[in-house]
């Protein structure tokens, strides 16, 4: 990777999100400050981290000027509070023209207010995290992928195992549900671009676009488990 | 008018009771339950416990259909948060927010939020008692003791 312009990037909250952030962007050399109201904290951080480390709430104007957030080319605020990090980063903007503000949202249902007020980026950790085990607890083999169109189309990795329905007959032959694209087989960790003479075999893993709402179907042939 | 007020300190209180006795229709929410002994006997209102931050909790206060909606809690950040909520995802046309510090309800203002800062009205009337002058308008109070240098900080 082309090592990039390093930026002046300001943390707001010293917690385990900014002290892990401000350590990986400080060795991919940025400038990195940490803003941390609680005294204790910011006290303990500065024995690691020094002059990086400033103590004030980082919602204060004089704690953001002190800071130099005019200069600042992105404003992190990852406190565990949604109101804090709301604020943080509209003042940020609206008074210091700070030209991008990322909040970290502990509420996901809080990422669509902010987006619309203004923030720049919303990262959700719960979000994340639960995605992520949804992939994993997902049963009969069907694994979504990605999902476009806000969860309209839903691309969905399938298995296809010996008791497979699909198993030993040609895509073609599937009674594939309608606007379903079969994309690519994965076989022996290569991918391959099918077409309608390719046979399935055990082990094959099938990537597959369709409609949300007809991957119990999908699942039906390739897995062989019954519709609900 | 409908009016919903978030915080049920002295300030929601106080609105919360005399609009009620004016004839409004008056939802008060808390999220501590023992605030709701700051209501006046005869208050005829709805109390509901809630998250003034949750849009459940809104949504329970029916903000969609109020005429306003006011944020007194203790937390500045509360409250531009929760009136940002009623205006942008209720579409509340009057929202009010009680905010402490100074800067940051001038910088709301600038926004568009209606924003009222009890520091400056409060230090402001007071000044202007100890003096014997006549009193301004509360938009005026809400600048009181603000610094231009502090307003237009960053931009140096």
């Amino acid at each position: 990777m082309t090592r990039k312009t390093p930026m002046y990037v300001i943390i707001v909250g010293g917690g385990k999100v900014g002290y892990h952030l401000s350590k990986a962007l400080t060795r991919e050399g940025h400038e990195v400050l940490i803003i941390e109201k609680d005294r204790k904290t910011a006290e303990s951080l500065i024995g690691e981290f020094g002059e990086t480390i400033m103590y004030g709430d980082g919602c204060e104007i004089r704690t953001m000027t002190e800071a130099g957030m005019g200069r600042a080319n992105v404003v992190v605020a990852v406190t565990g509070d949604d109101e804090d990090n709301l604020v943080i980063c509209q003042m940020a903007k609206s008074k210091f023209g700070v030209p991008r503000t990322i909040a970290r949202v502990n509420d996901p249902k809080n990422e669509e207010l902010f987006q619309q007020l203004g923030i720049d980026q919303t990262v959700s950790s719960t979000r994340i995290i639960f995605n992520l085990l949804e992939q994993q607890i997902e049963t009969g083999q069907v694994i979504p992928l990605a999902a476009l169109k806000k969860g309209e189309i839903e691309v969905v990795e399938a298995d296809i195992t010996t008791t497979s329905p699909a198993m030993g007959m040609k895509i073609g032959q599937l009674d594939l549900p309608a606007n379903a694209l079969i994309i690519s087989v994965i076989r022996d960790g290569h991918a391959i671009i099918p077409h309608a003479d390719t046979k399935l075999r055990a082990g094959d893993s099938v990537i597959t676009m369709i409609k949300a709402e007809r991957e119990k179907e999908l699942r039906a042939i390739f897995t062989g488990e019954e519709q609900e | 008018m409908k009016v919903v007020i978030l915080g049920c300190g002295r300030v929601g209180a106080t609105i919360a009771a005399t609009m009620a006795r004016e004839g409004h229709e008056i939802t008060i929410i808390d999220r501590n339950p023992d605030s709701f002994r700051r209501l006046a006997n005869d208050f005829d209102g709805k109390k509901i416990i809630g998250n003034g931050l949750s849009e459940e909790t809104l949504q329970k206060a029916d903000v969609e259909h109020a005429d306003a909606f006011v944020a007194v809690t203790n937390g500045d950040n509360r409250n531009i948060m929760s009136v940002q909520l009623a205006k942008v995802r209720f579409k509340v046309p009057k929202v009010v927010a009680r905010i402490y510090d100074p800067i940051r309800s001038s910088a709301y203002a600038n926004m568009g939020i209606d924003t009222i800062c009890t520091t400056c009205v409060g230090a402001g009337v007071i000044h202007d008692k100890i003096l014997g002058k006549p009193y301004s308008a509360v938009e005026e109070y809400c600048q009181f003791g603000l610094d231009d240098k502090v307003l237009e900080a960053g931009n140096d």
